[in-house]
């Protein structure tokens, strides 16, 4: 059994980054004055010299990324994912993606689970945002080890990478012993027909505990990892559709736009079958604790665990 | 510069101006104002001052220039294919369905071409980024962006020039088009951004104010900067928008209309008339 890790997703990618960079020296990173809280500090104690903060102006940020990236370095650009994904979503468009530059976007404290700091700052557009920029990669990793993986997976990709982090820490569950990550393909964690649940980010792993405790009630779900909402893995969706005929998406996000759009997608034109989104449902968040308003916006393991055990009712 | 390097200097920018007025009587659609008012400042840097080569554009230690006012590309393209980029003729596909020049300049199509911009505000931030990877690699090149007057009123030139000051980039050299005209109006009348001066100096430039049109200042302030150390330079060159084509001159209307066929004509007449004067007097 694989050693449980809990750290935020952010923590890792700060360490990701920092133990990429001891080998790859085209590696610069920025923040906006928030290095303390996307992690991006790890990587600053490390290597003072390629580490830049730009100050609370996140539009320069990512255009000075730009330039950078023109120039044949690797910036990463770090903020909250409100602030980059939001506030910086033109300078992403045309100074990054229009040229299709090696920019790696880096959203922190992204969904709800940002928690007190509330709705300013809970992001719950940044996938729907992202995905629709022409080029854009989207990665969503779900765990510490993913995060560490989808990374360094980001980091060898040439061309413009979104990769959405938490702050909540939570519990690891894939094994790196037995783990490997491929952009763009999604990753089967548990064999069933009854249903597909298909999860991304954050909520995978309650999504998990769920499918587990219907398991023992002889409800058999499949559940698969999306980390990579763009490209997204077509082939496992509709592999899913066709083997299961029902889906449930599992997403710390709005359900427009989103994990569950983004299958929609795919089954409206591969495989039409009924697609039910569990996620923000087009309302804004507020402040509380974390853990209590993932439970609040019923995106724990014994609210999607009864979504689902309702859907195989419904037959 | 001699007089008759000067001359020579002031043929290849009516050249450009040539070029602009002609790609956008093909396209049919452009800017000639802001074209015609930066194409000395093209020119110049062009054919006297950056360390380019258009037989290797990629060249990882050519200076760099981003058009920060990336609309003003028509006279850019023409000042590009003077230089030896690509062929003069693409300028009258400018625009075009499946055309090399895009409306806005477009770097991973077009050789010479080192930003992709358009969109107001942007390039002076990747110029910061370009000026920023060569002190990184301990390189020499310089790094060059040309903003409209009206596009200061951006607030993120204003973040990139808080960046470029605090990071001492002093191989960064921003010059301002100053036609003093903008869509909707006069810059004054519209949003007025004076005294810039003091803007960009409070900002931690080294400021130069010169006439853009005049080769001797341009020449000038670019060797100035050169000499400036830990920051970085802002040259505001006072430009006519619509230079040298007498009815667009000053005139708020051809910022971005392009000129029919019998102004065309006109237009290009009087450029013509112009370049025959200056090579008469070689």
């Amino acid at each position: 059994m694989a050693q449980v890790i809990k750290k935020a997703t952010r923590e890792s990618f700060g360490m990701a980054l920092c133990e990429l960079a001891k080998t790859n020296k085209d590696i610069i990173v920025f923040d906006a004055d928030l290095a303390a809280a996307t992690k991006t500090n790890i990587f600053k104690k490390e290597f003072p010299e390629r580490f830049f903060d730009c100050g609370i102006a996140e539009g320069n940020m990512i255009g000075v990324a730009a330039g950078l990236a023109a120039s044949g370095k690797i910036p990463v650009a770090a903020s909250f994912a409100m602030f980059a994904t939001g506030r910086a979503f033109e300078q992403i468009r045309n100074s990054v993606a229009y040229p299709h530059l090696n920019v790696k976007i880096a959203g922190s404290h992204a969904g709800i689970s940002t928690g007190e700091d509330g709705a300013t700052h809970q992001c719950i557009e940044d996938i729907g945002i992202m995905r629709t920029i022409p080029g854009m990669v989207v990665l969503n990793p779900a765990d510490h080890y993913e995060m560490m993986a989808a990374t360094k997976a980001a980091v060898e990709y040439n061309g413009p990478v979104y990769i959405r982090l938490g702050r909540l820490a939570i519990d690891s569950f894939n094994d790196p012993d037995n783990y490997t990550f491929e952009l763009g393909k999604g990753i089967t964690l548990h064999e069933g027909n009854d249903v597909a649940v298909i999860a991304t980010g954050l909520v995978v792993n309650e999504a998990l505990k769920a499918v587990k405790e219907l398991e023992a009630e002889g409800i058999n779900a499949r559940l698969i990892n999306i980390h990579t909402i763009k490209p997204i893995d077509r082939e496992i969706i509709v592999k899913a559709a066709k083997e299961t005929g029902r889906i449930i998406t599992v997403e710390e996000h709005n359900v427009i736009g989103g994990l569950g759009d983004a299958v929609c997608e795919v089954t409206s034109e591969e495989c039409p079958v009924k697609v039910t989104k569990i996620g923000v449902k087009d309302r804004f968040g507020y402040s509380g604790p974390a853990l209590e308003l993932l439970d609040k916006f019923e995106l724990t393991q014994p609210h999607i665990a009864k979504a689902i055990r309702n859907i195989v009712k419904e037959g | 510069m001699d007089s008759s390097e000067i001359r020579q200097l002031q043929i290849l920018a009516a050249k450009s101006r040539m070029g602009a007025i002609l790609g956008t009587f093909h396209a049919k659609s452009g800017h000639p104002g802001g074209s015609l008012s930066a194409a000395d400042i093209f020119t110049y840097l062009y054919f006297k001052e950056m360390n380019v080569d258009p037989k290797n554009p990629d060249w990882q230690d050519r200076d760099r220039f981003v058009l920060s006012k990336g609309h003003c590309c028509p006279s850019l393209y023409a000042t590009l294919a003077l230089k030896g980029y690509f062929d003069w003729n693409e300028l009258t596909v400018l625009r075009h369905v499946g055309a090399m020049l895009q409306g806005h300049p477009d770097m991973k199509g077009t050789p010479g071409i080192d930003m992709s911009t358009g969109s107001l505000g942007q390039g002076i931030s990747a110029a910061c980024g370009m000026a920023l990877a060569a002190k990184l690699d301990n390189k020499n090149y310089r790094t060059y962006a040309v903003l409209g007057d009206g596009e200061v009123e951006e607030g993120q030139v204003w973040e990139a020039a808080m960046f470029a000051a605090h990071n001492k980039l002093d191989n960064l050299v921003v010059i301002v088009d100053q036609n003093g005209l903008q869509i909707d109006g006069t810059v004054e009348d519209v949003a007025g951004i004076e005294p810039l001066d003091k803007k960009f100096e409070s900002f931690g430039f080294e400021v130069f104010k010169i006439d853009g049109h005049d080769f001797n200042q341009i020449a000038d302030a670019l060797n100035k900067a050169k000499t400036v150390k830990g920051k970085p330079t802002a040259i505001l060159a006072k430009t006519v928008k619509g230079k040298g084509v007498s009815f667009m001159e000053n005139q708020v209307g051809w910022h971005g209309t392009a000129p029919n066929e019998e102004q065309y004509k006109q237009a290009t007449a009087e450029i013509q008339a112009e370049i025959d004067r200056l090579e008469g007097n070689c």
